[in-house]
């Protein structure tokens, strides 16, 4: 049986049937990692045999007459950016080297819970601080549609892995459009849940106040299926939201007739690439046409987004990341003479240039004197950049932008200017700031490159992300189409 | 406008714990020097009513405070680049 390109949902009916076994599933998805990724480059760590254990303990219940869980046997890639007990996390930097959490993040409990089979782990910039995966410490990702170019970042590792077919389902986390910007470029489906809705327990910090999990997919059903068990409460995590979990597949049928689409044109007058916009209004106009109610929105703040997010996200990740001194996990200056120096050497040796950039400027925000000018004023605006949504969706139920500004860019072209890189995440950062929803779907090709569709909706309301997203799939191939090389 | 200079950095760098190289210092003064000019536009905007928004969460985070099992100290010391008699060791403190 050829199981390459098939998806999550169909994976997971024929194992539930017991069509195919867990095991010839797993085994079939880690023959592709083995013929695709040496060019690619998605993978830090392959959990081979810990997958296989898990398979046939899936087929052994299976055939024990036990109900099938939901992602029964789905490959599942995950961002090496959360724990898995007893597996390598690394956050694709030095100052990690070697370190087994002891424990097991809730996200990927509650996938492998529900079947779902992990198969390794995936390259990422290093903290999730980069938008192209050029920041890892171990190597880059190239994009499947074309390698001399970046999949994106900070999750481009998942992404690429998806794309090139390797696994149908993957994990990344999105703190400024991390999961949305390379599904973008890569040509899938991503999607950064509403604040809350997944737990963070086990996701390694960046910026508490902006980090979601969220999955990446071939189409919207399968981020529908995979939401409803990725989603819900845990008391481990102070912020995760207690509430109710939709069936969120059972509704996608309801089509987008009578829905209202704003789209926030003055956002979009600068800057973005032809070929880009070309395939945006296209996307439109065939939600138009499936019967949306098209309308013009203001999002007056947005442009200050950009300025917000690295004034805000800095400074939260100057904080999180004072853990990492060499005491109690991964990477010590074992040669130091005393404590001091101790902590400074592992961190001068264990960071890299955008994870010590980003300390440093959220350390200037924070310090006596900069602090009311940076910190508290970027605050201030983080809540006019929500009060815009909030006017927003008064006149309608989803805000859609262009994912990027650009379709994928060369790698090494934006690595000698940061701010550059910063302003590749303009239209993913504002959902951040403000906790809400955003999906991310391929909208065709631009210059032969992934073009992405972002969708964004209101507080907790996925559902009609999925609802919109999935009318868009049937009306539309564009997620059908995959990369020439090394893919499905 | 807040300018930073290398001086700025090594400042910053020591309360961060990161020493940083000669080059490094001056390459990061002058990227952030960028950043925080393209920054400056949040500068112009009336914030004077606004609230500060420190978290997307507006709902109570407290819960109960009762006793429950966390990690297992072995497991978490075992992960350690140093540890001993169920401590986390470190280089001496004082003087050296």
């Amino acid at each position: 049986m050829n199981l390459d390109g098939l998806t999550a949902t169909e994976i997971a009916r024929r194992v539930a049937a017991r069509e195919v076994s867990a095991e010839e599933v797993t085994r079939s998805s880690l023959e592709r990692v083995a013929e695709r990724d040496a060019g690619l480059g998605a993978f830090l760590h392959v959990t081979a045999d810990r997958a296989l254990d898990a398979a046939r303990r899936l087929d052994t219940a299976l055939a024990a007459g036990q109900p099938a869980p939901p992602l029964a046997g789905v490959p599942l890639a995950v961002k090496d950016v959360l724990d898995i007990e007893g597996v390598p996390t690394t956050c694709a930097s030095r100052i990690l080297e070697g370190y087994r959490p002891p424990y097991t993040a809730t996200a990927v409990d509650r996938l492998e819970k529900a079947g779902a089979v992990v198969i390794g782990k995936t390259n990422m910039d290093e903290f999730a601080m980069g938008s192209s995966t050029e920041n890892s410490a171990y190597k880059p990702t190239r994009n499947p549609w074309d390698r001399d170019r970046v999949p994106g970042g900070s999750s481009g590792g998942s992404a690429a892995a998806v794309a090139a077919g390797m696994a149908p389902l993957a994990l990344g986390s999105d703190t400024g459009g991390s999961i949305r910007q390379p599904a973008a470029l890569c040509g899938v489906v991503g999607l950064k849940p509403t604040y809350g809705r997944v737990s963070r327990y086990g996701l390694v910090a960046f910026a508490s106040s902006l980090d979601q999990v969220g999955p990446f997919t071939r189409t919207v059903e399968d981020a529908a299926r995979v939401s409803s068990a990725l989603f819900g409460w845990d008391p481990r995590d102070a912020t995760s939201a207690n509430r109710p979990v939709p069936d969120f597949a059972a509704a996608l049928g309801g089509g987008v007739g009578g829905l209202r689409v704003g789209i926030p044109w003055s956002f979009l007058e600068k800057g973005v690439d032809a070929g880009i916009m070309a395939r945006f209004r296209e996307a439109v106009d065939a939600l138009e046409a499936s019967g949306a109610q098209v309308v013009e929105v203001a999002l007056p703040h947005a442009h200050h987004a950009i300025a917000t997010y690295y004034i805000v996200a800095t400074a939260e990740a100057s904080s999180n990341l004072a853990r990492y001194d060499g005491v109690r996990y991964g990477l010590r200056a074992r040669e130091a003479p005393d404590l001091g120096r101790m902590y400074g050497q592992t961190r001068d040796r264990g960071f890299g240039p955008e994870v010590k950039r980003r300390i440093i400027l959220g350390t200037f925000v924070l310090s006596s004197g900069y602090y009311d000018a940076y910190y508290l004023r970027a605050q201030k605006v983080r809540t006019l950049v929500r009060r815009d949504f909030e006017q927003a969706f008064a006149a309608c139920d989803v805000v859609a932008t262009p994912t990027t500004p650009t379709p994928a860019f060369r790698l090494g072209e934006k690595t000698g200017d940061p701010l550059q890189m910063y302003l590749a995440d303009i239209f993913t950062v504002p959902a951040n700031l403000a906790g809400v929803p955003g999906l991310s779907l391929p909208c065709g090709m631009a210059d032969g490159l992934p073009a992405g569709l972002q969708l964004v909706g209101r507080p907790f309301d996925e559902e009609t992300l999925f609802r919109v997203g999935a009318a868009y799939q049937r009306a539309t191939s564009h997620h059908q189409r995959t990369p020439p090389v090394g893919g499905p | 406008m807040a300018r930073v200079t290398v001086e700025t950095v090594e400042q910053v760098a020591r309360l961060a714990r990161l020493s940083l190289t000669e080059e490094e210092r001056e390459t990061f003064a002058k990227q952030l020097d960028q950043i925080l000019a393209y920054a400056e536009s949040i500068q112009t905007l009336d914030t004077a009513a606004v609230e500060p928004m420190s978290h997307a969460v507006t709902s109570e985070m407290v819960r109960e405070d009762v006793p429950a099992p966390s990690l297992d100290r072995q497991r978490v010391l075992e992960a350690a680049p140093d540890a001993a008699e169920n401590l986390f060791r470190v280089p001496r403190i004082l003087g050296g």
